[in-house]
């Protein structure tokens, strides 16, 4: 019974009872005339589209910059590499390659610039991000239509300039990581393998001596600093690791997806990837990759899963509804336990 | 003169075992200045706090004996009762509106008001302001106070002196202010604004107000109190009228041994190697500012550093490793070294075992060997393990772990495993970490600061001891802050008293105790010199 108990409060109970749920529903799913095995490669290629994405939140947790609501800004890097990939016209892996080199230099400027602002205001990181991230869309915005971008399948076919909101990149990467694998259409392996190598790198990073010095800022800045860390230069690179994986996170998504989506697009990205990782059981303040693959897991599960189940039961869509209430719920109540299990009991 | 105010019988008072009022009796009479004084935790605050009905006091179980306020006993449930009754204090930190007037904040919540429509329809809530009848209730208490000062200034563009008059202001303005509480007020004035404010302690007083005057600086109780009390480990040790004794008795009262004049203080022999030395060193740290302060530490010593809490000792070594903006000049071993960088200390062999255990000294959530390890692996990569050729630096957790078991068996940290999280110890073993962590750095200066505090006996003697053998053996340097004289008498070659953010002396350990005293109530002493 101990073990039981001590087991339940590692895993958390909101996990639990999410796991529970996402189970009910794959138990459900045959009764109301799904396919089990299309529902769970659903689920899978859902993982791996937003997987990195999700991972790019954990360096800017733990240096305590709080959780990334200006995500929107490494997507826009990525979404700047992605449209001069298919400029440049490259294909197949070197397109989805070229796109990534493309968009990190951007994400590294972004980033700097995003943790200038985030290192002058300590305190409110997350009030203040949300609003970097909502005003780099607005400033892309105008930017997608006046940069220079001449090629067809990318600009407006009755004005001849300015790009598209949505963008297929059918003929150029898409499924650039998968193609070479078996099954390619029901399991992503090749996004998977590409996730994972990222998050060991991330749990590398976090055995040296920068990531050491990374989650001591987060967990105690006078400590930090009478260690001899320096705060902002850790914080600052920190936002910059965040951003270029954002960038890159973005781009994954794209190459499954099949598109890319300019414009107002990126508004929304912040809010699912943050309610996936504290879903996983991450706090404000402490993540793991561990909570990255759950969380990403669970609350992708829960978006297949829930709409289709509960569309053919009743009849009706909720499931833009469903993925609304989902991840604002998760952000707000993980908010409210902002020390993590300290204020939480 | 001699019509009884307030009469305190027997009072004591404890906080769970200790003890920290015992039998205090004390009579104040109407119009009467008692400068109250004893050393940090001598009781002074608790007896105030007694006295004004803070809840604290009822929360811990109450107090023994009695207190009779203009001969009726006191049940003050909270201080709005005190006030009520006529007993107003000043605190130490100004309680005031940064935002508002003077005015606003003398009178806030006993406003003048006039009657208008809304009040039919609100209550009495919503009466309107008598602005006007305001600033004239406020122009007559500043008045009061014989000082020149426009009672419509916002109090954040007031000089620190107008912060502390509108205080008073506020006090007396109370129609029926008996006695008056001032707990410390000239702490942040310069001298002569101090004076201002003791004249008009003296006029209060002539006018019937009894004024509690708490004060470290005992010239000022000499020039205006009419009697003095002292404190001593929560006991009542004299109170006696002021014209019959002197600053020397009073210090020796306060410290509690008898001295003899013949006391000559050593000079320290100076042909010792200078370690580290400090040229006018200032330290913006609050609530313990150092300013311009000079002192030379040499090699092999150890160097104690004692004085009245608040008067700029913590800030030292604070400063000198970077952690509040300083000012001045430090040489480390000749070299010039850069301030306000912490990572150059570090890097060239200081270390601080800061006082604030918690909030500095410890990573509460991670482990012990983790902490013990951490500034080792940030500034002189140890513990660091190469691999793929030096491509990738991984800590060394078998490493990381051996080292803290060393120390846990040395110091005789109390825990389940070196995996245990710090925060989970009591406060000594924190404080063992703490000085793990430091000796793993391998300092050649070693500052530590308050290290006995809030940990047991049995901790105190290991942590002190270790210090010495490190001191002996190893022949570092430490610099060791305390608020305990007792402790630094005991372990340190010689022992600075910082006064008011300068070093008011240096004396060797076997200096007679009262010399100690007079430096740390800013009498004799050499007054910042070396």
């Amino acid at each position: 019974m101990e073990k039981i108990k001590s087991y339940i409060e590692t895993m958390g109970w909101p996990r639990i009872i999410i796991a529970l749920f996402l189970l009910s529903m794959y138990v459900i799913a045959p009764f109301v005339g799904l396919n089990l095995g299309t529902s769970l490669s659903d689920t899978l290629i859902r993982f791996g589209m937003n997987a990195v994405l999700v991972l790019s939140l954990m360096p800017m947790i733990y240096s305590g910059t709080g959780l990334n609501f200006g995500l929107p800004l490494g997507v826009e890097a990525g979404l700047i590499g992605a449209v001069i990939s298919v400029e440049m016209g490259l294909t197949g892996v070197l397109g989805f390659w070229g796109a990534i080199i493309m968009a990190v230099p951007f994400a590294f400027i972004f980033g700097w610039g995003y943790s200038q602002i985030l290192n002058r205001v300590k305190g409110g990181e997350m009030m203040i991000a949300t609003y970097v991230g909502f005003s780099s869309v607005a400033i892309m915005c105008i930017m997608w239509l006046i940069l220079p971008f001449k090629s067809q399948d990318m600009i407006w076919a009755y004005g001849g300039s300015g790009l598209r909101t949505t963008i297929s990149i059918e003929n150029y990467w898409q499924g650039a990581l998968n193609k070479i694998f078996p099954m390619a259409d029901k399991i992503p392996f090749g996004e998977i393998i590409f996730f994972g190598f990222l998050a060991f790198l991330m749990w590398g990073f976090f055995k040296t001596k920068s990531g050491l010095a990374m989650k001591a800022v987060g967990a105690n800045p006078k400590f930090a600093l009478a260690t001899g860390v320096n705060i902002d230069k850790v914080r600052t690179k920190s936002v910059i690791m965040s951003t270029m994986l954002a960038a890159i996170g973005i781009i994954v998504y794209q190459q499954s997806f099949g598109f890319i989506q300019l414009y107002l697009a990126p508004f929304y990205m912040a809010f699912p990837a943050i309610a996936a990782i504290l879903i996983g059981g991450a706090s404000v303040n402490k993540a793991t990759v561990i909570n990255v693959m759950v969380g990403t897991f669970l609350f992708q599960g829960i978006l297949t899963m829930t709409p289709s189940v509960i569309n053919n039961l009743v009849k009706t869509d909720m499931s833009e509804t469903l993925r609304i209430i989902i991840s604002n719920g998760m952000i707000l109540y993980a908010l409210t336990r902002k020390g993590g299990k300290k204020n939480g009991k | 003169m001699s019509e009884l105010l307030l009469k305190i019988e027997n009072l004591s008072k404890s906080f769970g075992e200790n003890q920290v009022l015992k039998d205090i009796n004390i009579s104040i009479n109407k119009g009467e200045i008692i400068g109250l004084v004893g050393e940090n935790g001598a009781g002074k605050s608790t007896l105030m706090k007694t006295i004004f009905g803070m809840p604290v006091i009822r929360e811990t179980g109450g107090y023994g004996g009695s207190i009779k306020f203009e001969g009726k006993e006191i049940d003050f449930k909270s201080p709005f009762d005190a006030l009520e009754a006529g007993i107003g204090m000043v605190h130490q930190e100004f309680s005031l509106i940064p935002g508002f007037e003077a005015t606003e904040n003398i009178v806030l919540n006993r406003e003048s008001t006039k009657n208008s429509f809304l009040e039919i329809l609100f209550g009495e809530r919503i009466k309107k302001l008598d602005s006007l009848e305001m600033e004239a209730r406020a122009g007559i208490a500043v008045g009061h106070l014989g000082v020149k000062m426009d009672p419509k200034t916002i109090i954040k563009e007031m000089p620190v002196a107008h912060k502390q008059f509108t205080e008073i202001a506020r006090e007396i303005e109370r129609e029926n202010t008996k006695l008056l509480v001032l707990d410390e007020p000239t702490a942040v004035l310069t001298e002569s604004e101090a004076e201002i404010l003791l004249q008009t302690m003296k006029r209060l007083a002539n006018e019937g107000i009894s004024i509690v005057f708490i004060t470290h600086r005992l010239n000022e109780i000499m020039k205006i109190s009419d009697k003095v009390v002292v404190l001593r480990d929560g006991i009542l040790i004299k109170e006696v009228e002021t014209k019959k004794t002197s600053a020397h008795e009073i210090t020796e009262w306060m410290i509690g041994r008898s001295f003899s004049e013949s006391e000559i203080i050593k000079k320290v022999t100076e042909n010792k190697e200078i370690l580290l030395k400090l040229d006018k060193l200032w330290v913006d740290m609050p609530g313990e500012t150092v300013k311009k302060l000079d002192l030379k530490i040499y090699k092999g010593e150890i160097l104690g550093i004692g004085g009245m809490a608040g008067q700029g000792k913590l800030g030292i070594a604070n400063g000198i490793m970077g952690l509040y903006t300083t000012g001045g000049k430090l040489t480390f071993k000749g070299k010039n070294l850069e301030l306000n960088k912490p990572k150059l200390p570090l890097e060239n062999g200081v270390f601080l075992v800061s006082e604030d255990r918690k909030g500095v000294g410890l990573l509460l959530d991670g482990t012990i060997e983790d902490n013990i390890a951490y500034p080792a692996i940030q500034i002189k990569n140890e513990f660091v393990k190469r691999y793929m050729g030096g491509l990738i630096e991984w800590v060394d957790k078998k490493d990381v772990e051996k080292n803290a078991l060393k120390y846990i068996k040395k110091l005789e940290i109390r825990c389940i495993s070196s995996k245990q999280t710090a925060g989970e110890l009591s406060g000594g073993n924190q404080q063992k970490v703490c000085m793990a962590k430091a000796f793993t750095m391998r300092p050649e200066l070693l500052m530590v600061s308050e290290p006995t505090r809030g940990i047991d006996v049995g901790a105190k003697k290991l942590v002190l001891e270790t210090l010495r053998e490190y001191n002996e053996k190893y022949g570092t340097t430490i610099i060791i802050t305390s608020s305990e004289l007792e402790e630094l008498r005991g372990i340190s070659d010689r022992i600075a008293i910082i006064t008011e953010g300068k070093v008011a002396g240096i004396l060797p350990p076997e200096a007679d105790i009262i010399k100690f005293g007079e430096l740390m109530v800013g009498i004799g002493g050499t007054d910042g010199k070396n």
